[in-house]
């Protein structure tokens, strides 16, 4: 009996033992894994915000008020920024500041000045305070004087200046825009006209020598040429003057809040508008102007203004790119290593090396691809095929070629694993069914099996895509570069310039914050191009998400 | 059960179960019925092991053809080994090693010359998983073709339809042809799946426990196909359910811990065997 007794006990008192101990219920670990991921929430959630909240608001336009010191000093500018701090001079110690982008660099040799609160006189709004965006020197604030045109002032109140301006400056953009087409454009095709003729010569020269008759049949040839490309670069010229000259008529003049005249050329002003006059429809306008410019125009004043279309363009080029050279290497190697390879020692090896080198630092592998890809093998391609213009490199330095095949090589890894993994997830019955019909191991790899796992590759591309889009550091060493002066898709043959450095929104992100002279103005653009590449990732993968969706609907989805 | 023990006395007393497992040799019992039969397939001292451990012991034994003959036994008793070698589709594991020869129509399927491809195109196989591939139904039944290169889609539709109708899915199946193979029930899948495998009309099916994963009616069908294709094609089944094997089959051997124990006539089989042993086992004393 009384063993019996105790028994009992024992068995309630573990049961009690079961109660008490939380870890044995399950519940502590609900909190703790649901908190890591809480956490985690937090941290992606917050930055995306902040970059989000920074990205977007960037280019609304702010109004500009006028504030005078006590020490009599006027400032005019954009409020960029508010902020407390600590002095040790002053009896209060906690005070107030502001960063004020006064702008008119070429004048007061300062873009921003900071403001103390307690010594703020007195702040306005005044009505006619104008923000003009230049081509160069910066933003420039100030107040309408008169608008000069030809020599003869035509207007002199605020009201009627600002309706010349108006009036006058969309024709003075349009040319302004004639000239750098011309530039850039005709003048670069006639340039290379007569580049194509040198090297044409230089080509003779080399096979047959200097000197030669078949030099000189050449060599007249290439005297013609540079004869009409010099009558063509004449004639160019002039219509440039021209357009110029016509352009310099309009000026408008301007005083500065420091009560300093200063004339602005017509043609130098990208945009102008009188800030605390506009209306929110004004405003709205305004915005989605600069961000069409942003989006689709050129970079200017070392990239801290303007567009980045090149940057968008280069990143969404060599994203591609690298995609199409990754996924058919990584899935060629994972077919080997999963169907073909005798499992074994070896395969292991192999397969370990492959995810440590996933581990190896991206700038490692950009050392060697400009060791390998350019100047090994970049350098190997000029000698054969590009002879005629070296010393100067064609593939022989960085590209946007060897760029995407680096970062093909940096995410291979990527491929690879998720390749494999997709790979064993093909149940052996659709093989074995395969072989039982006769099929051949790569008929059963090309009709089943791949087909069958093409969602999991879709995957290991989409991740390989998200690295490599985001990836700066390799870049710079093999062809990313401050500004391209062509983008490497264009009109002229051979249409696909694979050689050409680019500009990428990674590299365009580091650029303009810690390279740039005016960084306090570039840093909100770092938060617009930090937006702008993240939703550029997303709407690649977002791509490649739809597609394996439908891969997938298409092969996976089994009834039974 | 017990009193069918008590109908048909065994005439052989002694267990000799026991012995096999301890290692023992043992051999077979085949009914005398067979050796007046047409063999199609012939197995004859034939050994595999996977790695270190063997899994079929010196079977001998010959499937007749235009019959239907199952293999039964217990869980682990090679039956299933023993199908999947018939079309080499063991040849796939690295570890497999065979010793022995196995004919079909008189020529050896292990010889060094033959061409597995070809062979297996000989013989179609039924697995005991639907196993559609990732493709549409008219695409899975014309699927060794197109492996064969065959364009014409006169050919191919013929050989569709007439697949399809063989496997008795043609009514269900015909205004779906183009639709994904994977949105089929179970047992359609599995229907399907015999399509398939007499699409290149071949000489054997091999059904490797065609029914287990489906439900009664499903199962139904499909032994009401199995006799519809009994007398065109030489049937290997294996399966597990009893009544089964006793319906659908002409031959039935019994297996037992890789080794063949009993060979003869469904009935006699079921009713009358020759083996306390496969009384035993198909009375459901034990396996």
């Amino acid at each position: 009996m009384s063993s019996e007794t105790s028994e009992k006990k024992s068995a309630t008192s573990s049961r009690r033992r079961a109660k008490v101990s939380l870890f044995a219920q399950g519940e502590p670990m609900i909190w703790l894994t649901g908190g890591g991921l809480a956490v985690a929430l937090c941290m992606i959630i917050g930055l995306l915000l902040l970059i989000f909240y920074n990205g977007i608001s960037t280019l609304w336009p702010m109004p500009v008020p006028q504030i005078q010191t006590v020490s009599g000093t006027v400032y005019l500018g954009e409020v960029t920024r508010d902020e407390s701090f600590r002095s040790n001079d002053e009896p209060v110690r906690t005070l107030h500041r502001r960063l004020m982008r006064t702008g008119n660099f070429e004048i007061s040799g300062e873009h921003f000045n900071w403001i103390n609160k307690h010594e703020v006189k007195e702040e306005t709004l005044p009505q006619w305070a104008l923000v003009i965006e230049r081509t160069a020197w910066g933003r420039f604030y100030g107040f309408p004087e008169s608008f000069v045109l030809g020599g003869e002032t035509v207007a002199s109140t605020s009201e009627t200046v600002w309706k010349a301006f108006n009036q006058y400056h969309d024709a003075v953009s349009d040319r302004r825009g004639k000239i750098r087409e011309l530039e850039t454009h005709e003048i670069g095709r006639i340039n290379r006209r007569l580049e194509n003729a040198r090297l044409a010569l230089r080509t003779v020269e080399l096979r047959s020598g200097l000197g030669s008759p078949a030099w000189n049949v050449e060599h007249t040839k290439f005297l013609e040429t540079e004869k009409g490309v010099t009558e063509k670069f004449k004639k160019l010229q002039e219509e440039i003057v021209q357009l110029r000259t016509e352009n310099s008529r309009y000026v408008l003049k301007l005083r500065t809040a420091q009560g300093k005249d200063t004339a602005i050329l017509l043609e130098n002003i990208v945009r102008a508008y009188p800030a605390n006059q506009l209306s929110i429809v004004g405003k709205v306008g305004l915005y989605f102007e600069r961000w069409h410019e942003f989006l689709l125009d050129d970079p200017r004043e070392a990239n801290s203004e303007g567009g980045v279309f090149p940057a968008i363009f280069g990143t969404v080029i060599m994203t591609l790119l690298m995609s199409l050279a990754v996924v058919p290497f990584g899935v060629m190697a994972a077919l080997y290593l999963r169907e073909y390879a005798k499992p074994g020692l070896v395969v292991s090896a192999v397969r370990i090396s492959i995810n440590n080198l996933a581990g190896v630092p991206s700038i490692v592998f950009g050392v060697f691809g400009l060791g390998f890809f350019c100047y090994l093998f970049g350098a190997s391609i000029d000698e054969l095929f590009f002879a005629s213009s070296l010393p100067n490199p064609t593939f022989g330095k960085g590209g946007i070629l060897w760029a995407s095949l680096t970062l093909a090589l940096l995410t291979l890894p990527v491929v690879i694993v998720a390749t494999e993994e997709a790979l064993s997830a093909v149940p052996n019955s659709m093989r074995e069914g395969s072989y039982a019909c006769g099929g051949s191991k790569w008929q059963t790899i090309k009709r089943i099996v791949l087909p069958r796992a093409m969602p999991g590759i879709m995957t290991g591309m989409i991740l390989a895509m998200a690295r490599g889009a985001g990836e700066v550091a390799p870049l710079m060493l093999v062809g990313a570069v401050k500004l391209a002066p062509e983008l490497p898709l264009d009109g002229v043959a051979p249409f696909i310039h694979a050689e050409r450095s680019f500009m990428h929104l990674g590299f365009h992100i580091y650029d303009l914050g810690f390279q740039s002279q005016n960084s306090e103005a570039a840093k909100p653009m770092v938060f617009t191009t930090t937006l702008l590449l993240i939703v550029l990732i997303f709407l690649l993968n977002l791509m490649a998400v739809r597609l394996r969706t439908r891969l997938r609907s298409k092969f996976v989805s089994a009834a039974f | 059960m017990g009193s069918m023990n008590v109908l048909f006395p065994p005439k052989n007393k002694s267990n000799r179960l026991a012995e096999i497992a301890a290692g023992k040799t043992f051999s077979t019992e085949t009914h005398d019925v067979l050796t007046r039969e047409e063999a199609l397939l012939e197995v004859s001292g034939f050994n595999l092991s996977y790695g270190v451990k063997q899994a079929l012991f010196d079977i001998n034994m010959i499937f007749p053809k235009g019959k239907v003959a199952a293999l039964v036994g217990p869980s682990g008793c090679g039956k299933s080994t023993l199908l999947r070698s018939i079309n080499r589709i063991n040849d796939l594991l690295s570890t497999v090693r065979i010793n022995g020869e196995m004919k079909l129509n008189g020529e050896p399927i292990y010889a060094p010359s033959v061409d597995v491809i070809e062979l297996r195109k000989r013989m179609g196989m039924v697995f005991q998983k639907p196993n559609p591939f990732p493709m549409s139904i008219y695409e899975n039944v014309i699927y060794s073709l197109r492996i064969d290169g065959e364009r014409n889609k006169a050919v191919l539709d013929e050989v569709c339809e007439k697949s399809l109708r063989g496997a008795a899915l043609w009514d269900e199946a015909k205004d779906r042809l183009r639709e994904s193979a994977l949105g089929l029930s179970g047992g359609q899948q599995q229907r399907l799946c015999i399509a398939r495998a007499i699409a290149a009309e071949p000489e054997v099916l091999l059904m490797d426990e065609p029914c287990s994963a489906l439900d009664p009616i499903a199962t139904n069908k499909i032994e009401d196909l199995i006799a519809d294709l009994r007398g065109d094609y030489t049937i290997v089944i294996v399966t597990h359910n009893m009544q089964q094997a006793a319906r659908v089959s002409d031959y039935t051997a019994f297996m037992y811990l890789g080794r063949l124990i009993e060979y003869g006539p469904t009935s006699t089989i079921f009713q009358n065997p020759h083996l306390q042993e496969t009384q035993d086992y198909v009375t459901g004393r034990f396996g």
